[in-house]
């Protein structure tokens, strides 16, 4: 007990009247050790960031407070301290990281000026000196040309490079504790797993203990010591790594640990000859900014070649940037080409005009990434649902109907119909999204990033809906994705993509097995939790 | 509908704010029965005093400074709603347009709204006014011609918006045309920010008039609190009461107006930015 | 060097600008009924026919629009606003005489404006729902409300003649010669209450901006990141908070300049200050189209300037703007 280095006892947080629950957490007992990476993993909102925020005093607003409980710290209880006392141990003591570098940087503030910050208020070190820390700081994270970096501000840099600059400023005093708080979430995957080799290879050489947030137990499997499981604020499962991922005990973590697709791909099948669906062939999109002083001009497409076969399931997979959603949006014609031939069932669709294509949207659908954005606030559920065929002559009284039963297909209640978008959760709203989608009765879905701003349970349960309804339906499926895991999950076949370019397209097996190009090699590597060994069901 | 209205309620200020204005509709509505007859007639002796018959006092010719007033309100009413009004259509249209077909025709309109946000609006607008002559109605197009702009970068900002947001999308993929998009997604969204700009924006109306009617460019044949106050200028040292209680007027009812435009604001748009 | 370019690109954007009023001009001057010829001369009966003769064959009005616009563009370019007749002098040099007094009521007025409003939002925000947040936010509300030229009246009545601590009008005591020190003091002492009447608006606008800015910002994550690095409230406020939340305020002030030189207007004419705005209260009265079309187009070109000189503010604050 005495060799801790944090110790939470009993701590309450709770919430302004009206939230979902009266604490955001309730009697959290967690021990922190000297020299381990502890993983405090939940889903959203299971008060994991206000753990976090809490240990600093950085909870948001005077009615989320510390209700309750000790957080016991080199002698003090950091939840009764002063303000003052506060002060000297933030930064200096305990350190924070946090999720979206970009705007947890000052955009104003160059990044050496930002590292200096922690330097002046905790030392009295010279001008000199401080420089020359700094400078071996951004060292120590490998950062290129630190000197430069000293003089760049935050929109300069990559993400990254913004959050390997973020763990230098965190690292500057050589905390006992850092915190860190999804650091990782907002980055591409191979980005990720740099980061997460770093906080390790820091943590080891100077000793700090580690308190890393996350909702991603492939994130746990590779970083963790030590795991605590939170549900909606209270803790159900604690203890070593492997005990915790190999034989979990509580329900819930047996239950969000079955839910995340398993890095295993589906057994080999012979190749479809299924007629072609969708045939794309060259196809070029390019973003233009001519300003007065030359031109910036970004290749989303660059020559791109895709086939999709009947009943088949192709995924689209790559990181930021790759061209992936683009692609999906051009298929669909939901943006203008600038070059290629797009084939759907046979119909060259890449030249027409918006009134041209009306007849052929029909054949296409698309169901997109944000269940926040991709419903109108201001219309009811059926309404949403039965506006395509509507649209394409159907009465609107049989259409509402027909909606209805959609609703019904994707698993919600006919009673939804009269309600408005924001009465339901993320999940829902995707699959209201999804009967939006099939109302048109499409040959062809095309699903960009369906489940990757849900949790990790009810992307589960989203992912077996459309595997459900394209085996029911017959469609075939077009599936964008950053995250390999659902790709290789729901995957026949999977173009890798990188730069506007298709990198490598290949049955799933044997893209997994047997990759041909490195980028595709590097990218399966960066999986977070690669080397897991899933549970023997209990 | 019903818990839009009661958070309004529960914001006193607002709710003040409301009061007021419609007092003042009520007094505009009266009017003909509390001070029948013209109030440009001579009633009484010049220079009178507030208090005992003539409650505010009368003016440098005799007229009924009350009266005065209350036709008064009819004028800021009817010139801060038109022209408000006109304004809105004006720059809903060209920062829709701007805003829903981007490229070109967007760079063009907003360096024309830009263009019209710079010179300076008040100049403008007593020019307009004195070339097209005096008149409630040329002063409504001198309002409205330098009030557009703010509803024209409101309506365009929220286009833009809008359109990247991913239901828009949806509808494309749906096959809506242009029409539908606009008229049944993207205006319906944009309603309530244009209602909070706007409300601010017939503050702003009434204040242009009285400044206009002040400077003598106010409809000759209609009472106006701004022509009130530049008539008791000369008096200033002994008749205040001239130039005081029309300005109070103008004061409270354009502070009405954007306690109620705050409380609006408030009200409708946090709701429907929901995460 | 990245300065200089900027304010090279800036130039050339002001161009279209500065075509745009002069197009706009023409464009009023053609609106009003009546011979474009008898517009320009002022009212009719105040010039000689010779002069109308003149001046119809100057501006080609028997030429085809497009022609006229030409020589009208030209004359303007020259700097040629025409010649007011009532006040028997051209328009140009009747502007530039009244400048400097309407430059010093502006100057003042925009600077307190922007400083006191600026101060106000930060106090009001930081105070969030206490006291002083309620306070200032109804004054704001309060100011944001009164007709400049009403504030004005009743000042003098009050300050002036009431109480007699400040002149009623006018730029200095007439008939006085005075000489440095005390000049500035007796100008001084005429200028506080226009430049009150004409700064309270805005003010209200500064602060009202200020205040929304800054709580925008206090909610940011680096806000958060500051507090974790253990740096004080007061520093976090200075050095973050301030310079990010000031940005949209330097916006709001390039657009309200041109609305400054509208009120000066009004409150020039309250207060018989010497500047362009009384000069233009009397091209109204005397229904001087010219003159005030002069007026116009000088105030224009001047708002153009500011906006450029606030741009300039605005990139050296923040690093993100690119060319």
């Amino acid at each position: 007990m005495s060799d801790a280095v944090l110790e939470i006892e009993k701590l309450t947080i709770t919430l302004p009247p009206g939230a979902d629950r009266p604490n955001a957490v309730t009697d959290l007992d967690l021990v922190l050790r000297p020299g381990a990476v502890t993983c405090l993993i939940g889903e959203s909102g299971s008060g994991k960031s206000m753990v976090a925020r809490a240990i600093l005093g950085l909870l948001p607003g005077p009615r989320v407070r510390v209700a309750g409980g000790r957080i016991q710290f080199e002698g003090a209880d950091l939840a009764a301290i002063t303000a003052r006392q506060m002060r000297k141990v933030r930064g200096a003591r305990i350190a924070m990281i946090f999720q979206e570098p970009m705007t947890a940087l000052n955009p104003l503030h160059t990044i050496g000026r930002q590292i200096d910050e922690v330097l002046r208020i905790h030392t009295t070190l010279g001008r000199a000196d401080r420089r020359a820390r700094i400078l071996a700081l951004l060292a120590s994270v490998h950062l290129p040309d630190p000197i430069r970096l000293l003089r760049s501000y935050p929109h300069q840099l990559s993400g990254g490079q913004r959050q390997r600059a973020m763990i230098a400023m965190a690292l500057a005093l050589s905390p006992r504790l850092l915190i860190a708080d999804e650091p990782t979430t907002a980055l591409d995957v191979t980005t990720q797993a740099q980061i997460l080799s770093l906080i390790r290879d820091l943590q080891r050489e100077h000793g700090t203990s580690v308190l890393f947030i996350t909702h991603d137990f492939g994130v746990v499997a590779d970083i963790a010591d030590t795991v605590a499981v939170l549900q909606k604020g209270v803790l159900v499962e604690q203890g070593p790594k492997a005990s915790v991922l190999g034989a979990p005990k509580h329900p819930y973590t047996r239950a969000l640990i079955a839910a995340v697709p398993k890095l295993v791909p589906p057994p080999r099948r012979a190749a479809s000859t299924a007629p072609l669906v969708v045939e794309a062939k060259q196809v070029e999109k390019t973003y233009g900014a001519r300003g007065l002083f030359g031109s910036r001009v970004t290749r989303a497409l660059d020559g791109v070649d895709v086939l999709l076969r009947r009943g088949e399931t192709l995924g689209l997979v790559g990181e930021s940037g790759s061209g992936k959603s683009t692609l999906a949006r051009a298929i669909t014609r939901l943006m203008p080409v600038d070059g290629g031939e797009i084939l759907l069932a046979g119909h060259s669709v890449a030249e027409l005009s918006r009134r041209q294509m009306r007849p052929h949207r029909r054949r296409v659908q698309m169901v997109f990434q944000d269940p926040y954005g991709s419903l109108d606030p201001r219309q009811r559920v059926v309404d949403i649902v039965a506006e395509g065929p509507i649209i394409h002559g159907t009465e609107p009284g049989i259409a509402r109907v027909q909606a209805c039963e959609m609703l019904a297909l994707v698993g919600l209640d006919p009673s939804a119909a009269q309600r408005f978008p924001h009465e339901f959760s993320g999940g829902q709203r995707q699959r209201i999204g999804i009967a939006r989608a099939l109302a048109m009765k499409p040959e062809i879905l095309v699903a960009d990033e369906p489940v990757s701003a849900l949790d990790v349970s009810v992307q589960a349960q989203v992912l077996a809906l459309l595997a459900d309804i394209k085996a029911r339906l017959h469609l075939s499926m077009l599936f964008v994705t950053h995250d390999l895991r659902v790709a290789l999950q729901v995957c026949d076949r999977i173009a890798v993509m990188r730069s506007g370019q298709v990198v490598e397209v290949a049955p799933t097996a044997e893209i997994f097995f047997a990759p041909k190009h490195p980028y595709t090699e590097a990218l399966f590597a960066a999986v977070p939790g690669a080397q897991w060994q899933e549970p023997i069901p209990a | 509908m019903q818990t839009a209205l009661a958070r309004f309620a529960s914001n006193r200020l607002a709710l003040a704010g409301a009061a007021v204005l419609l007092g003042l509709i009520a007094l505009v509505a009266l009017t003909p029965l509390l001070y029948p007859g013209d109030p440009f007639a001579l009633v009484g002796p010049a220079l009178q005093p507030p208090g005992g018959q003539f409650l505010l006092g009368t003016d440098t010719l005799g007229r009924d400074v009350a009266a005065e007033i209350a036709y008064g309100a009819r004028t800021s009413l009817i010139i801060g709603l038109s022209a408000t009004g006109a304004a809105i259509l004006l720059g809903t249209l060209i920062g829709g347009l701007a805003g829903y077909y981007r490229g070109g025709v967007e760079v063009a309109l907003m360096r024309l709204t830009e263009f019209f946000q710079t010179i300076p609006a008040f100049v403008l607008a007593i020019l307009i006014v004195a070339i097209l002559s005096p008149s409630l109605f040329s002063e409504v197009v001198a309002i409205a011609a330098v009030s557009w702009p703010g509803i024209a970068r409101l309506v365009r900002g929220e286009f833009v918006a809008l359109g990247g947001r991913e239901f828009v999308l949806a509808c494309d993929g749906l096959g809506a045309g242009d029409a539908r998009i606009v008229f049944r997604h993207m205006l319906p969204n944009c309603t309530s920010a244009i209602i909070a700009v706007g409300t601010l924006l017939i503050g702003t109306a009434v204040l242009i008039e009285a400044g206009l009617a002040f400077l003598g460019l106010g409809d000759p044949n209609v009472m106006s609190w701004g022509l009130i106050i530049s008539s008791g200028r000369a008096v200033l040292r002994s008749a205040w009461w001239i130039c005081a209680f029309p300005g109070l007027a103008i004061l409270l009812t354009v502070l009405a107006i954007n306690l109620v435009g705050d409380g609006l604001n408030e009200v409708l748009n946090p709701r429907l930015r929901e995460r | 060097m990245r300065l200089a370019r900027f304010l090279g690109y800036r130039l050339l954007l002001a161009i279209p600008v500065v075509l745009g009023i002069v197009v706009l001009n023409f464009f009023l001057i053609h609106l009003a009924p009546g011979d474009a010829a008898s517009v320009l001369a002022g009212e009719s009966g105040a010039a000689s026919p010779e002069y109308m003769e003149q001046l119809r064959h100057k501006f080609g009005l028997d030429r085809p629009l497009a022609t006229q616009f030409g020589v009208y563009l030209l004359n303007m370019l020259h700097l040629d606003l025409g010649y007011s007749f009532r006040n028997d002098s051209p328009v140009g040099s009747l502007i530039v005489d009244r400048l400097w007094p309407t430059g010093l009521l502006m100057l003042t007025a925009f600077a307190a404006a922007l400083l006191i409003g600026t101060l106000l939002g930060l106090v009001a925000a930081t105070g969030r729902n206490s006291w002083r947040d309620a306070v200032i936010s109804l004054v704001s509300l309060v100011a944001y409300a009164t007709p400049g030229f009403w504030l004005g009246l009743m000042m003098i009545v009050v300050f002036a003649i009431r109480l007699g601590w400040l002149p009623t009008s006018g730029y200095d005591t007439v008939g006085a010669d005075n000489e440095g020190w005390d000049e500035v003091w007796d100008v001084g002492r005429h200028l506080v209450m226009p430049a009150v009447a004409l700064a309270l608006f805005y003010l209200a606008v500064y602060a009202r901006v200020m205040r929304a800015s800054v709580l925008e910002q206090i909610g940011m994550d680096y806000v958060t990141t500051a507090r974790a690095k253990g740096q004080t409230e007061a520093r976090v406020m200075v050095g973050h908070v301030l310079r990010n939340a000031l940005l949209p305020v330097v916006t709001m002030a390039g657009v309200q300049a041109g609305n400054l030189i509208g009120g000066s207007i009004v409150v020039e004419t309250v207060f018989g200050w010497p500047g362009v705005g009384t000069l233009a209260f009397n091209a109204l009265q005397s229904r001087d189209l010219n003159l005030l079309l002069g007026i116009f187009f000088v105030s224009a070109c001047l708002v153009v300037v500011i906006n450029l000189a606030v741009d300039l503010v605005y990139v050296c604050l923040d690093p993100r703007m690119e060319l």
